[in-house]
């Protein structure tokens, strides 16, 4: 009996090392392929001068890095408010006692509308409406607009997420919470929230990609952040190599981000099966 | 492309007829307007045009067929009510000339549109040649081509009256101070850290109505653009806009001229660098411009 099951741990074994080897020279071969095949296009000359041009990159990578900066502060600036009004409007939504019932429709309107806007939208009409009003600098910044039109649209679709962990969270918690004499703000505040907020992490790291990303669009309305300095580079140089340098930087902060929302993800699975 | 030299033959012919039937005196103007008539068909077959059409022959997107291409939506007075085919707005008309300079006929003219980032991408393009306000650049000549310049733009500065209430004035001491805005398309960018070198950085946006938008919203003092643009912007867009200043045209330093865009290599260069050259010199190009762009002497010089 042994004997057999230590031959199937050696078949399997074999079978494993045969599965990585056929992935690696199929891997391999794709790789080759694309290095071959792809240079040889007739238009793939051109394609590199203006997609790949090294001395371009060269030339406007530590501007790049530079405007990134922008991105990442106006992205760090905007997370606490949107984790704090995406909370709240979830709680809005929560709300089951009659008297609340406004506040629960004032939270689905509000997730409609701002899920339902393309962001882009919102950041324009934030971006200049609420500025056109006569706002004295520097109250009409439009750093301070543009963030104002992000938090709206990721704080409706954060407070989605969370209001999705709260209803995971079963109800015979509460029912629990009740026993032990807890007031409904109590058994949500110890007992709901935290299983609720450390289901939806996973989740909530996709947006946090996800803002990263649409920062950049509030260069539309002003501010010159990373895309918009690579987009002054391909307009005087006429060559769009800056984009491609501004893609590599995203990468470079969205690839681990992502793996790491995925090893969560992965975990907490594993965690529940 | 044989067409319009065939029209103009027919039209001689019908000049002639009338000869027969009129008065002396009639008869010796009609003969005046007949020679001259026929003179100028016999330039316009054997001379340039003729020599145009050859030289565009076969170079073209579509055998007989210029396309051409501009913005979408196109601005005045570059291109009036978004609407190049009908000739009318300076870059319009500066087309159809060019077109039939080079032996093509109105009816054989294409529109097309393509944005600033088509326009220079890698790869075949859609239009023969494109012209919106594309500033020539040395950078920019490396990845496609451009014809010699049909227009040479002075850069002004555009601010709204609260900005000139505020003792901004037309020198660059005081431009300095301003807050700016630019659209990130053109050349107004380096043209600003060349010559003026504001205070605080500027912000920039994707086009004139963005720029507008801002200042409107106040985050912005000051931007500048082309004079004609920013002639039209100052008197139609904003309702108090001033244009404070300009740097004449023909500055040595960073001088904007507007070139037409070709896919870079293209044949057809040498037969548009031709018909620009001859539009300029029997002032048709010169024509154009005191038609559509308004006068500009009116706006003091940036000292």
């Amino acid at each position: 009996m042994e004997k057999r099951s230590t031959a199937r741990i050696a078949f399997e074994k074999k079978q494993k090392r045969k599965g990585v080897a056929i992935a690696t020279l199929s891997s391999a071969l794709l790789i080759l392929a694309l290095i071959i095949l792809i240079p040889r296009t007739p238009g793939w000359e051109k394609v590199q001068s203006s997609f790949f041009n090294s001395d371009i990159l060269i030339k406007t990578f530590p501007s790049l890095l530079k405007a990134f900066l922008v991105d990442i502060a106006i992205f760090l600036w905007s997370l606490p408010a949107i984790a704090i009004l995406g909370l709240l409007i979830a709680l809005a939504r929560d709300q089951k006692a009659p008297a609340m019932f406004p506040l629960r429709i004032l939270g689905i309107v509000y997730t409609d509308i701002f899920r339902g806007v393309p962001v882009i939208l919102t950041i324009f009409l934030i971006g200049f409406g609420i500025p056109g009003l006569g706002l004295p600098r520097p109250w009409n910044s439009p750093y301070l607009w543009g963030t104002v039109a992000l938090v709206l649209t990721y704080s409706a679709y954060v407070a989605e997420i969370i209001r999705s962990g709260i209803e995971s969270v079963h109800e015979s918690q509460r029912g629990a919470g009740k026993s032990l004499g807890l007031s409904e703000a109590d058994t949500m505040r110890f007992i709901v929230l935290p299983q609720a907020l450390r289901r939806v992490v996973p989740a909530n790291m996709n947006m946090l990609v996800a803002l990263q990303k649409d920062v950049a669009l509030l260069s539309f309305i002003g501010p010159v952040e990373i895309l918009r300095q690579a987009g002054v580079h391909k307009s005087l140089m006429a060559n769009f190599t800056p984009y491609v340098g501004a893609a590599l930087i995203f990468l470079a902060v969205t690839v681990p981000a992502t793996r790491y929302a995925d090893y969560l993800l992965a975990k907490q699975h594993r965690e529940r099966s | 492309m044989t067409l319009q030299p065939n029209n103009r033959k027919n039209g001689l012919s019908n000049q002639n007829f009338p000869y027969t039937h009129t008065t002396a005196k009639t008869a010796v103007s009609t003969l005046k307007r007949t020679v001259k008539i026929a003179l100028t068909g016999i330039a316009l077959i054997f001379g340039a045009n003729a020599y145009a059409a050859e030289c565009a022959a076969g170079k073209t997107l579509k055998e007989g067929i210029l396309t051409i291409a501009t913005g979408n939506p196109a601005y005045f007075p570059w291109v009036m009510d978004n609407d190049p085919a009908s000739g009318n707005g300076f870059e319009a008309a500066v087309a159809y000339a060019v077109a039939e300079q080079m032996g093509f006929a109105k009816e054989n003219v294409e529109w097309t549109s393509a944005s600033f980032d088509e326009s220079i991408q890698p790869g075949a393009k859609n239009f023969d040649f494109n012209l919106q306000q594309f500033s020539i650049t040395e950078e920019r000549e490396k990845v496609v081509d451009f014809s010699k310049p049909y227009y040479s733009a002075a850069m002004a500065v555009l601010v709204r009256k609260s900005a000139v209430d505020n003792g901004a004035e037309a020198t660059v001491t005081s431009l300095k101070e301003l807050k700016w805005g630019i659209d990130a398309n053109t050349t107004a960018l380096k043209m600003l850290q060349d010559n003026i070198q504001p205070n605080s950085d500027p912000l920039l946006y994707d086009d004139n109505v963005n720029v507008t938008e801002a200042m409107k919203a106040n985050q912005i003092d000051a931007a500048l653009f082309d004079l004609p643009t920013a002639l039209y912007l100052g008197a139609v867009v904003l309702d108090d806009g001033v244009v404070l200043g300009q740097f004449p045209a023909d500055r040595s330093e960073t001088p904007d001229q507007f070139g037409l865009l070709m896919e870079e290599g293209n044949e057809l260069k040498a037969c548009v660098d031709e018909a620009i050259d001859a539009i300029t010199a029997n002032g048709t190009l010169a024509g154009i411009e005191s038609e559509w762009l308004q006068q500009t002497t009116g706006v003091p010089l940036i000292k």
